[in-house]
């Protein structure tokens, strides 16, 4: 019962986070390459309920910050004028899941524009393209992670079940992709597409080159699954019965190996949006305006932002929620699988 | 930053000089005490300006180890910043005042004709291991840089009206210069032409040997020159020890002998935010080439350093379109693109829709110049002031592409789309250094300023080599955004970029014949000012190139970074210059002010 309980906590957690990134167009305030060339580097703004009287108010307000007099990129809140949050107003154009447009917004404010994370060095809003930018991140490694199953799972049953040459071909290839080092591997493999590509080729390219790279792990775990499977009593049974390879291999041995590869699933998932971090950050991922996790850390290589604008280094915040989220649900996937489950089950605890 | 130098030959080497604008002599009977024995007359040149003291050490970052120490043969910034001040020219040019100066040659005398120039050297000057300097190693020096075979960088600027210069010793302290045609620049040629010792190096020459000599680790016995420091030594990925030439041939205005540091230490940073660290934490004494981001995290935290903003360099970035004839290597889809790219009023409305102030505060954070012409603020000499600085107008850019046939389409989104004459959408992409942090920011800024167009740019972070290999050798690109530094104000040190024959024309290098009238007008009037003797005629001359290029646009000039530089307090005659090398130029007459002072800041 807890076992399941765990599972489902880290699922709605998960569900949560990602209806968040994937309603960005609501979520965020605004077009996440929109400039506002008076404000770069903006700081986060405060959200007050309280005036400098004291004074409760029912509805949240915000001052606009200004130049602090005789500074370059010092600002201060500018007291004199208070800005009220509106919620659920009407703002810049987006399209939810990329189909229904719309242009509500779950907050704003008529006035003057409100930076809660912050702007970065072409005051874009920092709030805005870290959702816009999961988007990216996200998608990037859920398509990642599922072609490198898919292409796992067919390696690694074609191994296992054929054997012979055929395996001994695929396992070796597949060891020589474990001994890469898979960060060159990507580079080499970024390196030699083109260099001028649309925003969306760029992903795809991203998400080809991550999924390729990483099959060789769950390939053998798959084969080593397809390994016993193949010789247990039903599989035989059914083999006695004249079904062909195709048919075993879907109806019987595919989903003996479910367990393994939803695993896999659960922790290649945040690898990849790591891995897709990676390029991004190196200049090698989704090319700008358009932001990635990646792309926004990726002002922190100068030195000046690192040590001026600690709002740049939100990004990489937000990213751990997600990997908790992932590795939660993996840890509780690996012990509802794991041969621990019956013991536990039972209550019996051997140490 | 890596920049891409005007021209490769123009690797002029920098030696310290004035500080003030005149530069006065000392008597020669006067005589001055001297650290060495005295030799029997030296005439020595006085420098007015702050008295300093004298001993210390100066410690300076480089962005990497100098190539060479061949002043024949150096072409990259830390080779020419060191040589810089280590050897000394015939003629110099102050870097405050940009006007020339006396230097090894005490005075000059410009024939009528303008053909011969008659120069008188100094007497009783040495070398930094004592031989003494005469006309004989000027003529040699002369001879080594217009030898082909020895490849000299600069030999091209020797070759005057297709003849190379000739030298003749008349005594020796008098030589003459002839010259084939009238040169405008006059004597600021002699500028950055280190005198070699004939004594050291006359037997490698004649071996051929000259190309390899002077490494950076070469033994310092076997090396001589005349600038306020001298070879000391070197230990390879960490360090130069120059120490203090006891023969320069400068005093300042007590008679005290130059330079007053003992030693100058270059030490190899090779990354700008590491040097920026360096001076922080005291390991460095001066900072140069600073980015704007980097010297305003300096300013806000400056307790025993000052920072100074010199105000604009000659640095000047801009984008240009690959307007080069492809012929049949031209793909159909480039060709269409070509034909925008071609056509004066689009690169007209680009220009008018670029949001230059937004550059220079969102890169530069307002320390730079938006620039609407090539020569910067920062060059007052030569700047042109009349050419009009039209502010951003989106209007005024769709009027123009309106008229050039290009109309607009809207998407269900909302978003225009800039469609050519023929119905095609407007698209293309802009290469950047991935290096340079400032200007592919600046592609950001543009891209979102074209957007607003509703052109389609994509911009491509480049490897700063392959990128130049894209613009100059296989030219495949659309535009690109590139910035150029000229070493001295002169409008000759542009004359690579604006000549059509250049191979740093950049927007289509080494061409044949001028392929547009207007390109061709720039040559006739290029040539015609390197052959105009006087300033007022070549700034006439020079100002109507300045006019043509701000009207067609070949380039469409963006901004240009000021010159920001960080010194200890604790150095006296800090006068930083908007020309290379920013600080040094003055290098001995830097000094470490006393303990007391010290204190009491």
């Amino acid at each position: 019962m807890s076992q399941r309980l765990k599972l489902t906590k880290w699922l709605v957690v998960l569900v949560v986070l990602h209806c968040i990134v994937v309603g960005a167009g609501f979520f965020a305030p605004y077009n996440p390459v929109e400039q506002d060339r008076e404000h770069p580097y903006l700081p986060p703004m405060r959200v007050h309920l309280m005036d400098a009287q004291n004074h409760f108010h029912l509805r949240p307000f915000f001052h606009p910050l200004r130049l602090r007099t005789g500074s370059f990129d010092q600002y201060e809140e500018d007291t004199t004028s208070a800005v009220p949050l509106r919620f659920f107003t009407r703002g810049a154009a987006y399209r939810l899941l990329g189909l229904v447009p719309s242009r509500l917004h779950l907050f704003g404010s008529t006035d003057a524009r409100i930076y809660l994370l912050g702007s970065d060095a072409y005051g874009r809003d920092q709030l805005s393209r870290i959702l816009y930018g999961g988007q990216v991140s996200l998608l990037a490694g859920l398509l990642g992670a599922g072609v490198t199953l898919f292409l796992g799972a067919l390696i690694g049953m074609a191994a296992g079940y054929f054997g012979g040459w055929r395996d001994e071909l695929l396992m070796r290839v597949a060891e020589l992709f474990l001994a890469l080092p898979w960060l060159y591997l990507l580079f080499a493999l970024r390196a030699f597409l083109p260099l001028a590509v649309s925003p969306i080729q760029a992903f795809l390219l991203v998400v080809a080159v991550i999924g390729m790279v990483g099959w060789a792990r769950p390939a053998r775990l798959v084969r080593g699954v397809v390994l016993s499977v193949k010789e247990r009593d039903f599989v035989r049974a059914a083999r006695g019965f004249g079904g062909s390879d195709i048919y075993l291999l879907r109806r019987h041995i595919l989903p003996e190996t479910a367990s393994v590869l939803l695993t896999q699933a659960v922790i290649l998932v945040p690898q990849f949006v790591l891995a897709e971090m990676t390029l991004s950050f190196l200049g090698l991922g989704v090319p700008e305006p358009m932001s990635s996790w990646g792309n926004l850390l990726a002002s922190l290589q100068q030195y000046s932002v690192l040590v001026s604008y600690w709002w740049m280094y939100l990004p990489a915040l937000a990213i751990v929620p997600f990997f908790l989220g992932y590795l939660g649900l993996a840890s509780a996937l690996q012990q509802r699988t794991s041969p621990y489950k019956i013991e536990e089950q039972s209550g019996w605890n051997p140490s | 930053m890596r920049k891409l130098r005007s021209s490769s030959q123009r690797c002029r080497f920098s030696v310290s000089l004035l500080l003030a604008c005149v530069s006065t002599f000392a008597p020669p009977a006067k005589c001055l005490p001297q650290p060495q024995q005295a030799n029997a007359k030296e005439e020595l040149l006085t420098l007015p300006g702050e008295i300093g003291r004298s001993g210390g050490r100066l410690v300076i970052s480089l962005r990497s180890e100098p190539k060479t120490l061949n002043p024949l043969i150096a072409a990259d910034t830390p080779s020419r910043e060191v040589i810089g001040a280590m050897q000394a020219d015939l003629v110099h040019i102050n870097r405050a005042t940009q006007l020339t100066e006396p230097a090894l040659a005490k005075s000059w005398k410009i024939s009528a004709d303008g053909l011969q120039y008659t120069l008188t050297l100094r007497q009783g000057l040495r070398f930094s291991d004592g031989h003494p300097l005469d006309a004989d190693d000027v003529l040699f020096t002369y001879r080594v840089y217009l030898d082909e075979n020895v490849h000299a960088t600069q030999r091209d600027l020797l070759i005057v009206g297709g003849k190379p210069i000739t030298v003749r010793k008349i005594d020796p302290q008098t030589l003459v210069f002839q010259f084939a045609k009238p040169y405008g620049v006059e004597e600021r040629l002699f500028d950055g032409w280190a005198i070699l010792p004939r004594h050291l190096l006359e037997k490698p020459y004649q071996e051929g040997k000259l190309g390899q000599l002077w490494t950076p680790s070469t033994p310092p016995n076997e090396w001589a020159g005349l600038g306020p420091f001298r070879l000391k030594e070197f230990v390879a990925g960490q360090k130069l020890v120059l120490e203090r030439n006891p023969y320069y041939w400068k005093t300042d205005a007590n008679g005290n002998r130059l330079p007053y540091l003992d030693e100058l230490i270059f030490l190899f940073v090779p990354s700008a935010d590491a040097q920026v660290l360096r001076f922080q934490s005291g390991e460095t004494d001066i900072i140069t080439r600073l980015s704007a981001d980097n010297f305003s995290v300096l300013s806000r935290q400056q307790r025993n350093f000052t920072m100074a903003d010199a105000g604009p360099g000659l640095e000047y970035n801009f984008l240009f379109f690959n307007l080069n004839s492809l012929g049949e290597k031209s793909s159909a889809d480039f060709t269409r693109k070509q034909k925008w790219f071609r056509d004066v009023r689009f690169r007209q409305a680009i220009s008018a829709a670029v949001d230059r102030d937004a550059i220079v505060r969102l890169v530069y954070q307002g320390r730079g110049a938006a620039l609407w012409g090539p020569v910067t603020p920062g060059n007052r000499r030569w700047v042109n002031s009349s050419i009009p600085h039209p502010s951003r107008s989106l209007e005024h850019a769709r009027a123009l592409l309106k008229d050039a046939g290009f109309s607009w389409s809207s998407a269900s989104n909302g978003e225009l789309t800039l469609l050519d004459p023929d119905g095609k959408p407007v698209e293309f992409s802009i290469l950047t250094s991935s290096s340079n942090a400032d200007r592919t920011k600046m592609a950001a800024l543009l891209q979102d300023d074209l957007k607003q167009l509703g052109m389609h740019v994509q911009v491509v972070p480049l490897e700063f080599r392959s990128l130049i290999d894209r613009v100059t050798q296989t030219k495949e690109y659309d535009a690109c955004i590139l910035g150029l530094a000229s070493f001295d104000a002169d409008p000759n040190s542009d004359l690579n970029v604006w000549l059509s024959s250049g191979g740093t024309h950049l927007w289509n290098p080494s061409q044949s014949h001028p392929s547009t009238p207007w390109e061709a007008e720039i040559d006739r009037l290029m040539e015609q000012q390197l052959a105009t003797p006087g300033y007022g005629q070549r700034k006439k001359l020079y100002d109507r190139v300045q006019e043509i290029l701000a009207e067609n646009q070949p380039m469409i000039f963006l901004a240009s970074p000021d010159i920001l530089v960080g010194a200890k307090n604790s150095i006296g005659n800090i006068h930083p210059a908007v020309l290379e090398p920013y600080v040094l130029w003055n290098v001995e007459q830097l000094y470490l002010r006393n303990g007391a002072e010290n204190a009491a800041r």
